[in-house]
């Protein structure tokens, strides 16, 4: 591998951010493309972030925007499988497209770590806790059972689960929904990842724990100074914890960038339905949620132009061109990107004007 | 490890009660239904006696057999037998039916329990033979079958399946005998012999009916492995096992197999235990001198007593087949042990 093609510090994507040569994940044009009977399906087309060290990204999107294909994808579990991936993804210097599946799965649980949505389907029924944690931990690292055993129980206690020494034995239906997902992050970060990618973690949890999972993620990733990619369809949960945003629509990035800014001036009318579509305590009681209108699209047949625009309500502002042409990712604020043919000054002033105005 | 032994301690009085409640339908079945169609103890009586008896004769039987007695006594009494074994007496003429007495036959003048296990090692050879058999083939080539799925191998396995449970045994066992004992004489002049007088000949005589019966079983339990393997590989703790790095052969041996094996034991335990109470087709089409083979005789010759006999003998082998499959998921699934 030579040094100037491997160095994706070399040629930065998408950001002009100097801190960009410390990124540990570098995702450039990533394609997940799915040959069906119906036609090729396109769960992911042409996808690119950069993840640094130490830093959270929420990737926020309906269902079948391609956030989950997203990170399977970057753990190399589309191998094998039917998909069709393409583009490059750089973990800390290393492209694993094009990498020997033997060299991801190496990766796979000891560099990068997942966590999945439903802690109770995600765990094995038929072995304990401290069976599976310990399996995790020795595949990556030569040590002696006993070791690892001290070291499983030493995990339950770091997420917080109460008397680790005798729960270790436990099977996974003996936990309640919260200590299991505890159970599948303490799993995730037995060999101590640089990237942790938690895929919906809180969706399938009671309302009171969901808080208590995401402040554990949080401090977890203070400890352990891991990047963590946070997939969710719950704008509540990035707001929390993420430093940047992706909001992901039909297998593409709407937009990107600081949390702060896609919050506060949010550039893509998707976002801004999103926004619109969240409960917010500062509103009055009897206002109804503005849901966005239509349905996600096929992912075999994308609308053309832009893949929103059946569903967008200010088409009549681009002189035609959402319908014709596919928007391009750009930059409408420094370090914030969106892929939207309507321009920075119009952006600004309907969000300012029509949206955010609205009681 | 205490909560197994309260869950075996529980199942096996379940069982219990499960085998009494089955004595007594068998029971009510062969005597109470024929008094409901009209017959007296005395016809009963008079099918156990030679031709043309005289009325002395019917009625000295019906005595002896008890059959003059309240069903509810005779019920008790059958289940005395079971137990302790039973006398009939009368007068200067008496017989006894050593414990387990699951009756007395008058065709054969003898208790039918040792004519039964006098049959049952046949049935034994070819059960457990045909059962090794099957389990090994069936289930290796649906797990096969199930990873490579849509191959070449998998297409002509699941097209050979699909004739294995769709031929009778009938039909394949006597063409297996057409073509390899009369035709090719790979295995000439079937004869069951015991295990314990020549193992050779026992195993020789005992392929082609292995064989056959293990065919029609390897062919359900391929298709049956094949299903359960996909639908566990689709399982989200699959994918957090591929997720944790875990090379594909742990995946599939250690986080798959297991899965995939539990519902199949369940189907296994009833299968081993129906055959045990007598593979009917196989036997008959082999001549195997097997306990399904005395059932259809005994059928044959309305004998009640070897009916009744090997229906309860059925019944049991089932029941304790359920059991042990009972036992053995509260060892492999934690989550039945609750």
């Amino acid at each position: 591998m030579a040094a100037d093609t491997a160095d994706p510090a070399a040629e930065p994507p998408l950001r002009t951010d100097p801190g960009a040569a410390s990124a540990l994940l570098v995702v450039r044009d990533l394609r997940i493309h799915f040959p069906t009977d119906d036609g090729l399906v396109k769960a992911v087309d042409g996808l690119s972030f950069t993840l640094e060290r130490g830093r959270t990204l929420g990737i926020v999107g309906e269902s079948g925007s391609g956030k989950s294909v997203t990170s399977l994808g970057i753990l190399g579990l589309h191998q094998g499988a039917s998909a069709r991936v393409s583009g490059e993804i750089w973990l800390d210097g290393e492209e694993l497209v094009t990498a020997d599946p033997a060299r991801v799965r190496q990766l796979r649980g000891n560099k990068m770590a997942m966590i999945f949505q439903d802690p109770l389907s995600s765990l094995h029924p038929y072995y304990t806790v401290g069976n599976q944690i310990i399996e995790a931990y020795r595949v990556h690292n030569k040590v002696t059972r006993q070791a690892a055993r001290r070291h499983a129980i030493d995990m339950l206690d770091r997420v917080g689960i109460p008397q680790p020494a005798a729960r270790v034995d436990d099977y996974p239906h003996q936990f309640s929904g919260g200590m299991r997902q505890r159970v599948m992050i303490a799993m995730a970060l037995s060999c101590d990842p640089g990237l942790l990618i938690a895929d919906e973690p809180t969706t399938a949890l009671d309302v009171t724990v969901q808080a208590q999972i995401l402040d554990l993620i949080s401090d977890l990733q203070t400890e352990f100074g891991s990047a963590v990619i946070i997939i969710t369809h719950d704008l509540g949960v990035v707001a929390e914890l993420s430093d940047d945003i992706l909001v992901m629509y039909a297998g593409k990035a709407a937009e990107y960038g600081s949390a702060e800014d896609v919050f506060d001036q949010p550039g893509h009318p998707y976002t801004w339905g999103l926004l619109a579509s969240m409960p917010r305590l500062d509103r009055d009681r009897d206002e109804r949620l503005l849901p966005i209108k239509g349905t996600p699209p096929s992912l075999i047949n994308v609308p053309a132009g832009c893949a929103f625009h059946p569903r967008c309500g200010y088409t009549d502002l681009t002189g035609g061109r959402s319908a014709t042409q596919v928007p391009e990712l750009r930059e409408i604020a420094p370090g914030h990107l969106a892929a939207c043919h309507l321009t920075a000054d119009q952006q600004r002033t309907i969000w300012a004007e029509q949206i955010k105005a609205k009681p | 490890m205490t909560s197994v032994i309260t869950y075996i301690i529980r199942r096996l009085l379940l069982a219990a009660v499960m085998l009494l409640v089955i004595t007594l339908v068998t029971f009510g079945i062969f005597f109470y239904l024929p008094r409901l169609a009209g017959q007296t103890p005395f016809d009963v009586a008079a099918q156990y006696v030679g031709k043309s008896p005289t009325t002395g004769q019917i009625l000295s039987v019906e005595h002896k057999l008890g059959l003059d007695q309240p069903l509810l006594v005779q019920f008790w009494h059958f289940i005395q037998g079971l137990v302790a074994g039973v006398h009939y007496n009368y007068g200067s003429d008496k017989t006894y039916c050593p414990p387990p007495c699951f009756g007395y036959s008058f065709k054969n003048q003898q208790p039918v329990w040792p004519l039964m296990i006098s049959r049952f090692p046949v049935t034994l050879s070819l059960a457990v033979g045909a059962a090794v058999l099957w389990l090994v083939g069936g289930v290796a080539t649906g797990v096969l079958s199930a990873l490579r799925k849509g191959s070449i191998f998998d297409r002509a396995a699941m097209g050979i399946a699909l004739a294995g449970v769709s031929l009778p045994i009938f039909f394949t066992g006597l063409l297996s005998l057409t073509l390899f004992s009369y035709h090719w004489q790979i295995f000439p002049n079937l004869q069951y012999v015991g295990i314990t007088q020549n193992p050779l000949e026992w195993a020789r005589n005992l392929v082609l009916p292995w064989v056959t019966l293990a065919f029609l079983y390897a062919a359900l339990y391929a298709r049956l492995t094949r299903a359960g393997m996909l639908e566990t590989m689709g399982e989200d703790y699959i994918r957090t096992a591929r997720a944790k790095g875990l090379p594909e052969r742990v995946v599939i041996f250690k986080h798959a197999l297991r899965a995939t094996f539990t519902p199949l034991m369940t189907i296994f335990g009833l299968d081993l235990g129906l055959l045990l109470g007598g593979a009917f087709i196989t036997e008959y089409t082999y001549s195997l001198p097997g306990l399904g083979q005395f059932a259809l005789v005994a059928v044959q010759n309305q004998d009640m007593p070897e009916v009744l006999g090997t229906t309860l003998f059925a019944a049991f082998c089932i029941v304790l087949a359920n059991l042990i499959v009972d036992v053995l998921y509260a060892v492999i699934d934690p989550r039945v042990r609750y």
